[in-house]
């Protein structure tokens, strides 16, 4: 089985880093950069729980072979916070708005928020629940979370940090 | 089953040329080639994939990556295109909405940020959106090996579930879609548990009118057969008739007769059935008014 030297920026960090062919960017993420926000749900890209930004873009980082997101800059969870520890204003409305339970899908969902906020910045309702299809949600029931985005969405085009 | 890591061992190539990609296709055994991985990598995690020894990236392959229309009007997808890409395109979106609409209904934003049109075909389910919409509006699945290249015609591409015309050292670089004629309506109409599930049954139409008749017709589905099935007789069967609400409720009865579903989880045939007509009735009503016609 072969190996690869990679780079790999995350959350504006680089990190050089040695990868079998078959190790997985969230298993990378997780267990080698200690960054444990992406969460391990499903495995095979239906829950969303391992949701990371490439770029703008959201992607599932359990498909993702670590050494094919050689050159890749990420963000998780915890980049969209920032050095001094102030959230992002999709962090913040979902606290504001209780769209945390267990908070497992919620990492996943703030970075897929985040990601919608910052390709469309007024969406409506209809367009903030198709965004999110792809994460899923065992406890709230997604109405708050829904809120969250939409209030976000008010105080992103109010000046607040994305 | 683990979906949690690969167990599987194998070796990763990314070639950066077309040429060196076509070489190691034509020299090594048991290679897959790696697009999006929204299909491939389900597959070794639910270890339906028996022979994988090499994993070929062509995600650095430059001259595969675009998305144009060429000097002939006609649109051209490389291989790697993502379709959330593809989707938001505006010359796809105007002048392909069928295809737009499908790759849309496809999975979720995340999913479709990786995947692409040609894993779609490659992957040959009876389920791929893109496989109705590229039918439909003619489309030509370009592939490449040591030997030459080739093109197929989409309709003649999938031949039974997971299996294709491509060889194993054929590489699908991309698709050359015609540019519709004028006054061209299309629509793909999708029936799924929720929006994020694949098709429990799917249908595209591209109708051509000219004043109140039908010029030509191209329908498809998707999930009612063992692969994405082309209604080659039932669309050109509406070639030349004035159209008429009635016209549509005959065809989308006769659709819903001929298609032979089966059941699985979640889904009967049954339902599969009465489906086909119902979504037949919406697709061709929406290609039609989008044609410019209107309903006697
Ligand atoms: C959660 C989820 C939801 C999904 N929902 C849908 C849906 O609603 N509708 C739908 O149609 N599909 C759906 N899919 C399936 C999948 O996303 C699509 O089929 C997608 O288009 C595959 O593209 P890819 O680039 O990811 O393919 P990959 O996984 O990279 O490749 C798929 C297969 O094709 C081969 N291949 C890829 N590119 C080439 C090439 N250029 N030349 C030769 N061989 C090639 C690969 O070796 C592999 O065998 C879903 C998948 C997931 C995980
Ligand atoms: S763990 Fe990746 S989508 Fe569920
Ligand atoms: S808060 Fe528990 S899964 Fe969403």
């Amino acid at each position: 089985m072969s190996k690869h030297r990679i780079t790999l920026t995350v959350n504006g960090e680089v990190h050089r880093l040695t990868v079998k062919s078959n190790e997985l960017l969230l298993n990378v993420l997780r267990d080698r950069l200690h960054l444990t926000g992406a969460k391990y749900g499903c495995g095979i890209a239906e829950c969303g729980a391992c949701t990371v930004l490439k770029g703008d873009e959201s992607v599932m980082s359990c498909l993702v072979p670590a050494v094919a997101a050689d050159g890749w800059e990420l963000t998780t969870a915890e980049g969209l916070v920032t050095a001094d520890g102030e959230l992002n204003v999709v962090q913040e409305e979902f606290l504001e708005k209780s769209a945390v339970q267990c908070g497992f899908c919620t990492p996943g969902m703030v970075v897929a928020s985040t990601a919608l906020l910052r390709e469309n910045p007024d969406p409506t309702e209809d367009e903030v629940r198709d965004y999110l299809r792809g994460n899923f949600c065992r406890c709230t029931g997604y109405h708050a979370i829904v809120e969250a985005v939409l209030a976000a969405a008010v105080d992103a085009q109010n000046g607040g940090r994305l | 089953m683990n979906t949690r890591f690969l167990e599987k061992e194998y070796d990763y190539v990314k070639p950066a040329t077309l040429d060196e990609a076509l070489d190691i296709l034509a020299e090594k055994e048991n290679v897959k080639v790696l697009a999006g991985g929204t299909d491939l990598i389900v597959k070794l995690k639910t270890d339906a994939l028996e022979d994988m020894d090499i994993m070929m990236d062509i995600n650095s392959i430059d001259e595969l990556c675009g998305c144009c229309i060429n000097a002939d009007g006609d649109l051209v997808i490389g291989a790697t295109a993502k379709i959330s890409h593809l989707e938001k395109n505006d010359d796809i979106k105007a002048a392909y909405p069928a295809l737009s609409e499908a790759m849309h209904a496809m999975a979720s934003v995340s999913v479709r940020n990786m995947a692409t049109m040609g894993g779609n075909f490659m992957n040959a389910s009876p389920v791929a959106d893109t496989a109705g919409p590229a039918m439909c509006y003619g489309a030509q699945v370009c592939l490449k090996s040591k030997k030459g290249e080739r093109t197929i015609d989409a309709t003649e591409f999938f031949l039974k579930p997971g299996v294709t015309a491509a060889e194993d050292d054929e590489l699908l670089t991309g698709f050359v879609i015609p540019k519709p004629a004028d006054n061209t309506g299309a629509a793909f109409v999708k029936i799924g548990r929720v929006k994020s599930d694949i098709a429990k049954v799917s249908i595209t139409a591209v109708m051509e009118r000219e004043g109140d008749t039908v010029k030509s017709c191209r329908l498809a589905m998707g999930s009612v057969a063992p692969k994405p099935l082309f209604l080659a007789d039932i669309g050109a069967g509406l070639e030349g008739q004035k159209m008429t609400e009635e016209l549509i409720m005959k065809t989308a009865d006769q659709i819903r007769d001929f298609v032979k579903p089966i059941g699985d989880h979640g889904t009967t045939a049954e339902y599969r059935k009465e489906m086909s007509g119902l979504i037949a009735r919406d697709c061709l009503m929406e290609a039609w008014k989008r044609s410019g016609g209107e309903l006697a």
